[in-house]
């Protein structure tokens, strides 16, 4: 069980700030494509990943880093802090 | 090293009181970011991600710390509702020589933009519209 977590427009599209999640995924990618076949709402939010940004156990990741003992993941545009 | 995410307006006269007072410290700089009502912005909101935020801001800071002969620095920043002319965030630093305090606090800044998780949200005439990342706040990143 891994929980995801979504901010700015990434949250407004998925509806949700976060949420459990069941999956046997070995990367935030192949995580990626299992939420993308959910359904349209996600389909949407990730339809262009070069627009997202994330972070494995809050500290920025790439797509190709891996899932394995991980807790919590988080999908969001780049920031705009200062 | 002091780090602070907030939703309280802060104030400088506080927040610089001692501040660098240890150490032979010749100069202090600081950068003050205020909201601004550029396009009839009539208000912002600033979203960010609580178990993230202070630890990422806290490794922009101790690189600071590291690459610059700093004996104190400050970052604080904002989140939650803001009006034109709030004080969104703060960085000071404290070195002996004004170069190294006046750089790390830019690198502080160009570090705060684009690497510590917020999110500003505006509101003006037109509606709400998330604030884009800019290419050239990603490529001052180089420079350091």
């Amino acid at each position: 069980m891994l929980d995801v977590l979504y901010f700015a427009w990434v949250r407004e599209r998925i509806g949700e700030p976060r949420e459990r999640v069941e999956t046997g995924a070995a990367t935030v990618a192949d995580l990626v494509d299992e939420l993308r076949a959910r359904e349209d709402r996600y389909a949407l939010a990730f339809s262009d990943l070069s627009a997202l940004r994330v972070a494995v156990d809050q500290e920025l990741a790439e797509w190709d880093s891996p899932l394995q003992g991980v807790r919590e993941v988080a999908f969001f545009p780049p920031m705009t802090g200062g | 090293m002091r780090v602070r995410v907030q939703s309280e307006p802060f104030d400088l006269g506080v927040e610089l009181a001692g501040f660098g007072a240890e150490g032979d410290v010749g100069a202090q700089v600081t950068f003050t970011g205020i909201v601004r009502a550029t396009g009839g912005l009539t208000r912002m909101e600033i979203e960010h991600y609580p178990g993230m935020t202070v630890k990422a801001i806290e490794k922009i800071a101790a690189e600071a710390m590291s690459r610059w002969a700093l004996d104190d620095c400050l970052v604080i920043h904002r989140y939650g509702p803001l009006v034109p002319g709030d004080r969104i965030m703060m960085v000071a630093t404290a070195s002996r020589h004004r170069a190294a305090a006046f750089e790390a606090a830019e690198f502080l800044m160009d570090y705060l933009k684009s690497r510590a998780p917020f999110w500003k949200k505006e509101y003006g005439p037109d509606g709400a519209e998330w604030v884009a990342a800019k290419d050239e706040d990603e490529d001052a990143l180089s420079r350091w």
